[in-house]
């Protein structure tokens, strides 16, 4: 029953269910099935009856009624008691399928999740944080997982895997992928207006490509302005920030926001160094002319170090920036040509 | 004697309850409940419009990923957003808050029921009054706040107070107490004053019940859409109390920063979930018992046969009140929630298939050897328990932890949740009001367009929602203004339905205005139904009986025969030997 049963959950994706990328997927779509058999039995049942019961029953000028009981007890407490059993039998393979699901090995793979209007930032053992998933194939890993605003829902149907992301506590699931790929991540929790739009990937891959991936996390080695283009598209801060001056309608565009008076709602305020660098750690407490003060908080999302480089980077957007150069040393090339991950 | 002698004056009474007092006063200030009946029904189908017509927008904007309805540059891209979320969460908020609740026992509850106790009112007419008065006020002040954000997001036209709501009709915390748009307060009060006018009915319900039953109607001789208004009012009464402190507590949560939900400042923000599903789960039930009575009355009167396993039936609706307190935590399962409560919760969840399960066989058993007619009523009654089969059986789904866990806030739980409130609750809704039409406006209304439109109404629900359960469980998730391309073409069917849908809506509305201008009188009992709405003129008097009805079992319906000179059913002459014994008969109604 068990095999005839997974033949129906097409193990590459099929008429129903996404494909199955790990093991438990498989245990979900069994019990799919098992729930759809039951309702299809049922419901055909019904119809059946609906329909026989409709035409031999319909009314037909002079035909008397035929004579039929009121009630009857024996039939009453056979049709509680038959859908008594199958759902308590239903509720117990969801409830181990569920514990299997909620219940990480102790030596799970730990990535830590942070969700904000409007993306996800993982954050991986080595201490680098990168905004798409990578997991290596065949291993458990956990996801911790906490939101710094409002209440987001983290989702890979491919894993059949989802549980909401909640500011102030910490929400745990695990995966052991079995199958590479690229596969959906998707917000499942309404957060706002780009609830839509908070969608990413993960990437689940052999181990020695997600280590050598790993590695390269971070751009430690990179120059203060390249690091701060890769911040900027791996932090979320692309989600509302362009930097080829097109406009987002969610944020300024950092091109040639660097020393550029910046009109705000209590004022006028040079964009130098100093005000760039509040802008950034302290969101919207000077918010700006014409958009709405929805940047999430950066706290334990960007160091000191970070704030620095994207800085940098910033400043390379703006044509009011035109360090000295020195011989031998070639100016920095402009956002576009900059090395992408 | 009685019933003969009211019956004989089928043809139009000169005076009945519509035209027994003039004037715009006769209709503020009546304490008649048949005309607060139809003072709420024209509230209540106004919000059904205003909820579907945004239905029709909402489905319109998902024809295509990107939401065409708009220019694709980014200053419109935030606005066609913003737009579709004031959209879905004015959608939610009118159909639940606005029409669904109140609809059944509001319009049709407060029509019939004293009537089938053959009483002349509700215990309480002032207060039946004063409901209806706070119905109306909550719907102004709901629906002004509502439109007003849709009239801002989509044409930059700024109502005063015309905030708008775009937390969806659930107000999840804290984005709704810290980055939702202002009108989120004032959505809230909207919600607030309307839930009185659903207690208030719930308190006259139960008085009425209890004290004007006339004597030799036990509670067992009751009909059975008694039993389940009875149950709704229960939890009517017992769980809005619960979602106006929750909201209560909401405002001040947005206003006064307290702190009970708001976790940066030491609340929790699962803890609203709890509060808020404590009523909104009974609440499903306050929207889908009455609609189940309803269904009990249609299909035994429709099929000329009593009602099989009448106790079951009327205690399944008391069950279903009571076991509805205990499963709201099955919103939470993937909030957060500890596994041990998301368990118990599950377990106890499956314990509200039973008693609906009970339900849809006696029904089946009713219709076996019937002599049934196909009537639009009856048509609306087998359709709504072929729908609420499957919204029933997709809540297995669900309510399984396993399998929810993927399907959690996909478009599964939607196609879900609309088998259950507009497959079966919308078409329980219009089989009543084809099957007291007559009574309640004197008229009959064209029995072949009613039929038409409840066949085309089935087809397109089931090409709208079919197609969601597919798109669910390949991992859509619900709210999402636009979609990754691959889930189009279940978009696109699911939209093509909703136009269906729309057209048969209005053929409906068509056929009763034009069974309302044109329609032949119609004689006091069309269908040869028992109960006692039927032993008086259609439309009833003011005071609802002439004389006072006999008593009987309401589903005796081999006490009527067919008279085809006024097609309609009069009293079977009685012969001793046949027919009701003694027992089943007793003395006119007394109080």
């Amino acid at each position: 029953m068990g095999a005839m049963l997974n033949i129906l959950a097409d193990v590459g994706g099929g008429f129903w269910m996404p494909p199955q990328a790990s093991d438990m997927a498989g245990d979900v779509d069994w019990l799919f099935f098992f729930i759809f058999s039951i309702c299809v039995f049922f419901f055909g049942l019904i119809l059946v009856l609906l329909v026989v019961f409709s035409w031999k029953y319909r009314y037909r000028e002079g035909q008397p009624m035929l004579d039929a009981p009121k009630h009857n007890t024996a039939l009453e407490l056979t049709w509680t008691f038959i859908p008594t059993v199958i759902v308590i039998v239903i509720f117990f393979y969801g409830f181990k399928g569920y514990l299997r699901m909620s219940v990480p090995p102790p030596d799970a793979y730990e990535v830590d999740v942070t969700a904000r209007m409007w993306s996800y930032t993982f954050t991986y053992p080595n201490g680098e944080k990168s905004d798409v998933l990578h997991i290596p194939v065949n291993t458990p890993v956990v996801f911790v997982m906490s939101s710094d605003d409002v209440i987001h829902g983290f989702y890979m149907p491919v894993f059949r895997l989802k549980k909401d992301i909640v500011p102030g506590r910490y929400n745990k699931i695990w995966v052991q992928a079995k199958k590479l790929g690229t596969f959906d991540i998707f917000c499942t929790q309404y957060c706002g207006q780009d609830h839509s739009a908070m969608r990413n990937h993960v990437v689940v891959e052999s181990r020695e490509d997600f280590v050598a991936w790993l590695g390269k996390l971070g751009g430690g080695s990179l120059p203060p302005a390249e690091r701060g283009h890769y911040l900027w598209q791996t932090r979320g801060c692309s989600m509302c920030h362009s930097v080829d001056g097109s406009a987002t309608g969610k944020a300024p565009t950092w091109k040639e926001l660097f020393m550029t008076p910046v009109q705000a709602m209590d004022g006028s305020y040079m964009a130098d160094e100093n005000y760039l660098h509040d802008a950034i750690s302290h969101p919207n407490i000077h918010p700006i002319a014409g958009f709405q003060p929805i940047m999430p908080p950066t706290e334990g999302l960007l160091n000191d170090k970070d704030i620095g480089d994207i800085i940098a980077y910033i400043k390379t957007l703006s044509s009011h920036y035109h360090p000295a150069k020195l011989p031998g040393h070639p100016a920095l090339a402009p956002a576009a040509s900059q090395p992408s991950n | 004697m009685s019933i003969a002698q009211d019956v004989s004056n089928q043809r139009s009474k000169p005076d009945n309850y519509l035209t027994h007092d003039r004037g715009f006063r006769s209709w503020a200030l009546t304490l008649d409940h048949k005309r607060i009946g139809l003072l709420y029904m024209m509230f209540v189908l106004s919000a059904f419009l205003l909820g579907g017509t945004f239905a029709v927008l909402l489905r319109t904007s998902l024809l295509t990923p990107n939401h065409w309805m708009f220019p694709s540059d980014p200053a419109h891209d935030t606005q066609a957003k913003l737009f579709y979320n004031n959209m879905f969460s004015l959608h939610g908020a009118v159909m639940v808050f606005m029409f669904i609740i109140p609809a059944i026992p509001a319009i049709l509850g407060n029509f019939m029921l004293p009537m089938m106790l053959g009483a002349k009112d509700v215990a309480f007419p002032r207060v039946n009054l004063l409901s209806f008065y706070i119905y109306m006020l909550g719907a102004t002040f709901f629906s002004w706040v509502l439109i007003g954000g849709i009239l801002r997001t989509a044409f930059n036209i700024h109502l005063p107070f015309g905030f708008g709501l775009d937390t969806g009709w659930t107000f999840y915390t804290p984005f709704s107490t810290s980055k939702a748009e202002d009108g989120m307060v004032a959505g809230v009060l909207g919600a607030f004053i309307l839930g009185f006018s659903s207690i208030l009915t719930g308190v006259n319900f139960i008085a009425t019940i209890h004290t004007l039953r006339p004597r030799g109607m036990t509670w067992f001789r009751m009909p059975l859409f008694l039993w389940a208004l009875y149950a709704t009012s229960i939890i009517q009464i017992l769980a809005t109390p619960v979602l106006a402190i929750t909201l209560l507590l909401l405002v001040a949560e947005r206003l006064l920063h307290v702190g009970i939900f708001d976790s940066s400042l030491g609340g929790d923000p699962v803890l609203f979930q709890h509060f808020f599903w404590f009523y909104s789960h009974p609440a499903v039930y306050i929207m889908i018992l009455p609609g189940m009575g309803v269904i009990s009355e249609i299909i035994s009167v429709h099929s000329r046969k009593h009602i099989f396993g009448y106790s079951f039936i009327a205690l399944s609706s008391v069950a279903l009140a009571l076991l509805g307190f205990l499963v709201w935590g099955h919103h939470l399962f993937v909030a957060g929630q500890s596994n041990l409560a998301d368990s118990i919760f599950s377990l106890l969840t499956f314990s509200v298939a039973i008693p609906s399960a009970v339900k849809v066989f006696n029904w089946l058993g009713t219709l076996y050897r019937g002599s049934i007619r196909f009537t639009p009523a009856m048509v609306f009654a087998l359709g709504f328990i072929l729908l609420f089969t499957v919204g029933g059986l997709t809540g297995l789904f669900l309510g399984a932890l396993a399998t929810d866990v993927p399907l959690h806030d996909t478009y599964f739980v939607i196609a879900h949740f609309h088998y259950v409130m507009v497959g079966s609750m919308v078409f329980a809704f219009l089989g009543g009001m084809y099957h007291w039409f007559p009574k309640m406006f004197g008229k009959m209304c064209n029995q072949n367009w009613g039929r038409a439109a409840a066949i085309m109404l089935f087809i397109g629900f089931n090409l709208t929602f079919f197609p969601q359960f597919v798109m669910g469980a390949h991992g859509a998730p619900r709210r999402w203004a636009t979609y990754p391309a691959e889930f189009q073409p279940y978009h696109v069917m699911s939209t093509i339905g909703a136009y269906i849908m729309a057209i048969s809506l209005i053929t409906v509305a068509l056929n009763w205005l034009a069974g309302l201008l044109w329609g032949r009188p119609a004689p006091a009992n069309p269908w040869g139904g028992n109960s006692l709405e039927w032993h008086t003129p259609s439309p009833p008097p003011y005071d609802n009986f002439p004389t006072p009805p006999v008593v009987d079992d309401p589903y005796n319906l081999s006490a009527w025969e067919y008279d085809a000179s006024i097609e309609g059913w009069v009293p079977r002459k009685t012969d001793p030997a046949s027919a009701t014994a003694p027992a089943d008969r007793t003395r006119p109604v007394t109080h």
